[in-house]
């Protein structure tokens, strides 16, 4: 669906995007991850043609992107972080007018109005005057602007920026329904916003693609094999002797008790090598039972952290 | 439909709907009543014809006032409310969006200025006038109508502030006007190429005699299509970049 070759974008002597390459497929739902200022915005709105690449090219559904600007916008439906809203007009005739600017006839849009509106939830506020909604409202229409003339590719800049936590789980949801007929890009620095509704994501740091994958693939990148959880049921001896057997495993380095709840003893293991195996082995010698042994997980906002902030060796360019 | 049609009716009910558009229209009919009772009427006796010429004369003001006020918002309002975005993403030529804006305004104008036309009715009572001088002199408004309005569009296709708009399009406009002035201190070929891009002094005064030109009247179209050319040019240099 998308194909984008050593794309670059600057602002007068500033590169704000590339180059950068990337490869999205017919039916793909994507996330563009990364900070404020890190060329996500910048990467969507050449991807829907709001703005020329400096090098490079993109062709969206085989069509080139600067050669024929018109006909790869047909294609494309586009919601910038703010809603291209007109506030005097009513949600219906706004839809009408954007469909028809989109090439669409009157019948088109007349026949297709419903449908749009159901799909955003919009049906009740269709005569309401679009300056008289709620954020939560004019984010919908903003996407059922992009939605309305049916195009393959779905541009979503941010579209959760600014909705209350009701709102997000709706706007979350609409994308999930979305995501059946449409090939899908969403911006965010949100992390879970982005892995909950896309099926891979690529992370952007200072115009580049630091990282691409699904969230499990860049999350066992950066988690530490190294680092330990384990939970334990002792045997005899008790919680020393568990400690002892945990200590003498070879290249522990540090056993630290996280919790003690029902008999159950919760460790946290630093190794100076995957030393799952080797401890597996003491603990269960030592008459110990082992209840769960697994690496140890980083918080989701962590891993966006390493990966954004770059503060982890695994981070890699990827296209 | 096309574009220029979807973009046309878009912004002619912006107008409608609007207080701005309302506002505007009955700050225009304000100034051009006084403006006609205070020196158009004038205190003393004067033929119909002469009143009536006054009249267009000094309906220039209001109209040029109102294209300005009406155009500065046309693109600038556009940016300022993140809205071009919309047009920017659609296969939409720019052309299409300059002349749909421009005629939306150019209609509402006119119907602005039309309804003005209770004031030659107000002469024809006492005294009698020419049905071609008035029809002349409001063809002469509609030009110069056009003619602010594309100077506006222009100006307003520059920036993203409408107030900066209106008072690039003012000074655009103040210094065509201003050539005439100048026209009259220079010598040689520059008096006459002042005299001639002077956009009142010169071409102006036949239509509110009830004289056609048909030079005059190119004029007129020659200069609103400059200006809505140059809006054209602008927006596909900042649309693209």
């Amino acid at each position: 669906m998308i194909e984008a070759t050593e794309l670059e974008k600057h602002y007068g002597d500033k590169r704000a995007l590339g180059p950068v390459s990337f490869t999205i497929s017919e039916g793909e739902a994507v996330g563009f991850l990364g900070l404020n200022g890190a060329g996500k915005t910048t990467a969507l709105r050449v991807l829907a043609c709001d703005l020329r690449p400096s090098a490079g090219s993109v062709r969206v559904g085989g069509i080139d992107a600067v050669e024929s600007p018109h006909e790869v916008r047909r294609q494309v439906g586009f919601l910038p972080e703010t809603p291209p809203l007109y506030l005097d007009m009513t949600v219906g005739d706004y839809l009408d007018f954007a469909g028809r600017l989109r090439g669409m006839t009157a019948g088109a849009v007349r026949d297709r109005l419903p449908e749009v509106l159901k799909a955003t939830n919009l049906t009740e506020v269709k005569d309401d005057i679009v300056r008289q909604l709620s954020h939560g409202y004019r984010q919908r229409v903003g996407v059922a602007q992009a939605i309305v003339h049916r195009p393959k590719l779905l541009v979503l800049d941010e579209p959760t920026r600014g909705l209350d936590p009701v709102q997000i789980v709706e706007m979350r949801q609409m994308i999930r329904d979305l995501k059946k007929t449409h090939t899908i890009l969403v911006s965010s620095h949100i992390l879970p916003e982005i892995s909950e509704t896309c099926d891979r994501l690529l992370v952007i740091r200072d115009g580049a693609i630091v990282a691409a994958g699904t969230e499990a693939e860049l999350s066992s990148g950066l988690l530490d094999a190294r680092s330990v959880v384990l939970e334990v049921a002792p045997g005899a001896g008790g919680e020393e002797a568990v400690l002892a057997c945990a200590r003498a495993a070879a290249g522990v380095t540090r056993v630290d008790v996280a919790s003690r709840a029902h008999g159950v003893l919760e460790l946290n293991v630093d190794a100076a090598l995957d030393a799952r195996a080797e401890l597996c082995r003491v603990l269960v010698g030592g008459g110990h039972g082992v209840l769960r042994l697994d690496r140890a997980r980083h918080q989701l906002e962590s891993i966006f952290l390493e990966l954004v902030q770059g503060r982890t060796d695994s981070s890699k360019g990827a296209t | 439909m096309c574009a220029t049609t979807i973009i046309f009716r878009r912004e002619l009910a912006a107008y409608l709907r609007s207080p701005m558009g309302w506002v505007i229209a009955a700050i225009t009919l304000l100034l051009d009543g006084v403006l006609f009772q205070a020196f158009a009427l004038g205190a003393g006796k004067r033929l119909s014809a002469v009143a009536l010429a006054e009249f267009f004369r000094y309906s220039t003001l209001p109209v040029a006032v109102a294209a300005i006020a009406l155009s500065m918002r046309l693109v600038a309002e556009e940016r300022e409310q993140g809205t071009m975005v919309l047009l920017n993403t659609s296969p939409v030529r720019d052309r299409d969006i300059v002349l749909g804006k421009f005629l939306a305004a150019f209609v509402f104008l006119t119907g602005v200025t039309l309804a003005s036309v209770y004031m030659p009715l107000l002469i024809m009572v006492n005294g009698k006038i020419s049905v071609g001088q008035v029809a002349v002199g409001y063809l002469g408004l509609a030009l110069w109508g056009a003619t602010m309005l594309a100077i506006g569009v222009f100006a307003s296709s520059l920036t993203r502030h409408q107030l900066v708009a209106g008072i690039v399009a003012a000074a655009i406009a103040g210094c065509f006007v201003a050539f005439y002035f100048l026209s009259k201190v220079v010598d040689g070929p520059l008096k006459d190429v002042f005299a001639s891009i002077d956009l009142y002094a010169r071409h102006f005064p036949p239509f509110q005699q009830g004289v056609l030109h048909l030079a005059h009247v190119v004029y007129y179209l020659a200069v609103t299509y400059v200006f809505l050319l140059l809006a054209v040019k602008t927006m596909e240099a900042k649309r693209w970049q």
